[in-house]
């Protein structure tokens, strides 16, 4: 028996002593069933999940301190030098552990990243719950406010928040991706809180007697989300590489301690292009690998949880 | 008294750029306490909107309405929202067509049974849950504690449609509208869906309404009949009358065109021809005139009202002859 097929009757056995319990399969739990079947969505996860585990346990994981310089030998103040003997990947200009300062930099990354997508989910839930349950003029006028923010480029308007605070933060980085990403969270909750007003299932709710806000909180709401839970995963991969960009552009964290992919890739990418490409190579592997991982895993979960392919 | 008096219900859909159009033109009609009462007529007579109407579920915007759908002796067109919203599903119940899409997917049936308990019968935690099991017990669901915790798409149709019966009739109610309750399930199914509607409302004492477009079920269940063409009735006639002696074109029609097992092979389904896109106005004669094999000159010229002759009501100037008495007109 391959491996394959005898996961698979173990699945089928969870699944038939759950129904025997008298316990239904949920439509999330049979999302979940499928993802486990989806090679894409695997190596989807397998990248978040060791991305997650890099960033929590970063300083056990990195070899050297990230923030030390090690000027012996030929390493010097702003000689950025290639791999070498205890520096697999080289250091930069200060003479610090390249690997150390990606491995360390991941928290960076996944702090941004996750903040600001949650930030960004809580006020489009907000804004297109609100906009979608009570429609009407609060719907209009929540709407055209979403466009506004929807007419400029993402990127765009991220740097244009990011440019306001006054001294660039984490936070500012932050508030400004989270920003970007409202009006698409709330344009999604509100469509679907939308098609589901028209359902039937809703009309027999209403033909019960139900009250209005037990069908906006039980009927329209649960069966609305699973588009807003795909997207949310590929923000996070977008609010990456945003946050990375704002950094990059030098609207970043100041904290000059504080190992961040898109500020190195840029001090390597502006300066030391020529000398040490290994610079800006290395942070944006970084950068991209995390997002697609990201990105194959919200794509696999849209599979997953798109009626149409239920088996 | 009768428990629902519908009188001149007209439900008007007004359209952007286009004429209003009357979905419901004036539609009559009363429901005697547990009788069991027919709406017939093909897709887009008004059926189902005479039915919304009732329950109050049309939106509110779009479409006005006028008219008096008295229950017990209220005009329901009149009651606020949230008066309402109390007598849904506790005086009035309703079943919807399609058994899958009318239950939510994302919750449990069994939360779905109590809701409707909480809200009207202010029953709570495990009493509910006692009620519902009860309730879907009495609608002929087998091992109602385990099917309580299963979502909609793990149950059969039938056994949705049941499941939607009992929260139906969770409040006991005085009046049930089915529309179209058997129209999504397969042949076997449905016969036993209308033997439980049947038996529910003869042990309830539930009256009834039958929105359906199968005169096989009204043949089955109902004891008046009341037929719809172009959201007016054409024709009203208690079932064994009207079965056994259509006056109206379109009720022979409909009847006609039910294909028989004794007819013989090969000869042609007979159908009412046309579609309900031909009508005339009623302001402009009769609606069915342009479909109706019986129709003479008046039939354009006038437009015929129900009128009352001794055993039904009828709204034709040259009804059907019954074959009995002689050649057809």
């Amino acid at each position: 028996m391959s491996m394959a097929t005898r996961k698979r009757d173990k699945i089928d056995a969870l699944v038939a002593r759950s129904a025997d319990q008298g316990g239904g399969v949920s439509l999330l739990g049979d999302a979940a069933r499928r993802l486990a079947r989806n090679p894409v969505a695997i190596v989807g996860a397998v990248i978040v999940v060791l991305f997650i585990l890099l960033a929590i346990f970063a300083p056990w994981i990195a070899p050297k301190d990230p923030t030390t310089q090690y000027l012996i030998g030929e390493i010097r103040q702003n000689t950025p030098l290639p791999a070498r003997d205890g520096f697999p990947l080289g250091t930069d200009q200060f003479g610090r552990d390249l690997l150390s300062r990606l491995i360390v930099g991941s928290r960076q990354s996944l702090i941004v990243g996750v903040m600001a997508t949650l930030i960004g989910l809580v006020a489009g839930m907000i804004i297109g719950g609100v906009a979608g349950a009570v429609g009407g003029w609060v719907d209009s006028l929540l709407m055209r406010f979403t466009d506004i923010l929807l007419s400029v480029p993402g990127l765009l308007l991220a740097i244009s928040i990011a440019a306001l605070a006054k001294e660039p933060s984490q936070w500012s980085v932050i508030t400004a991706v989270a920003i970007v990403s409202v009006p698409i969270f709330a344009r999604l909750l509100r469509g679907s809180m939308l098609a589901q007003r028209g359902t039937d299932h809703v009309l027999a709710a209403r033909a019960l007697g139900v009250k209005e806000s037990t069908i906006v909180f039980r009927h329209m709401l649960p069966n609305s989300v699973s588009p807003v839970i795909v997207q949310a995963t590929l923000t996070l991969a977008t609010a990456i590489i945003d946050a990375a960009a704002l950094s990059f552009l030098g609207l970043g964290d100041q904290d000059v301690s504080r190992a961040e992919w898109g500020a190195m890739l840029g001090e390597g990418a502006r300066v030391y292009f020529d000398v040490a490409p290994s610079m800006t190579l290395w942070p944006g592997v970084a950068i991209v690998l995390v997002a697609l991982g990201f990105t194959l895993l919200g794509e696999s979960l849209r599979e997953a949880l798109d009626p149409k392919n239920r088996r | 008294m009768a428990l629902l008096d519908v009188r001149d219900l007209k439900v008007v859909f007004n359209r952007r750029g286009a004429e209003p159009f009357a979905a419901v033109d004036g539609v009559t009609f009363s429901v005697e306490p547990g009788q069991t009462v027919g709406l017939v007529g093909e897709s887009g007579c008004g059926k189902s909107v005479t039915s919304l109407a009732i329950m109050g579920l049309l939106p509110k915007r779009g479409n006005t309405i006028s008219g008096q759908v008295s229950f017990d002796g209220t005009d329901l067109l009149r009651l606020s929202d949230r008066q309402m919203r109390d007598r849904r599903g506790r005086d009035i119940g309703m079943i919807f067509q399609d058994p899958l899409s009318s239950l939510n997917p994302v919750i449990p049936i069994g939360v779905q049974v109590t809701e409707v308990l909480e809200r009207h019968r202010n029953m709570k935690g495990s009493a509910a849950k006692k009620e519902a099991e009860g309730l879907l017990k009495s609608v002929g669901i087998p091992d109602p504690k385990r099917r309580l915790t299963e979502y909609p798409h793990q149950l059969s149709g039938g056994m949705r449609q049941r499941a939607l019966i009992a929260i139906a009739l969770a409040c006991r109610p005085r009046l049930l509208i089915a529309d179209e309750p058997t129209t999504a399930l397969d042949v076997t199914i449905q016969a036993q869906i209308l033997a439980l509607l049947r038996r529910l409302v003869e042990e309830t004492g539930t009256a009834l309404i039958m929105i359906t477009h199968d005169l096989g079920v009204v043949a089955g269940l109902c004891d008046t009949v009341n037929v719809l063409y172009g959201g007016r009735v054409v024709e009203n006639a208690d079932r064994h009358l009207l079965f056994a002696e259509p006056r109206h074109p379109y009720t022979h029609g409909l009847l006609g065109s039910v294909p028989r097992l004794d007819s013989n092979r090969g000869e042609p389904l007979r159908a009412i021809r046309g579609s309900v896109n031909d009508n005339i106005p009623w302001t402009a004669g009769c609606a069915f005139a342009p479909r109706c094999d019986h129709a003479i000159n008046m039939c354009v010229e006038a437009t015929p009202a129900l009128e009352n002759d001794g055993l039904r009501l009828l709204r034709c100037f040259n009804p059907v002859v019954p074959a009995k008495q002689g050649a057809k007109a």
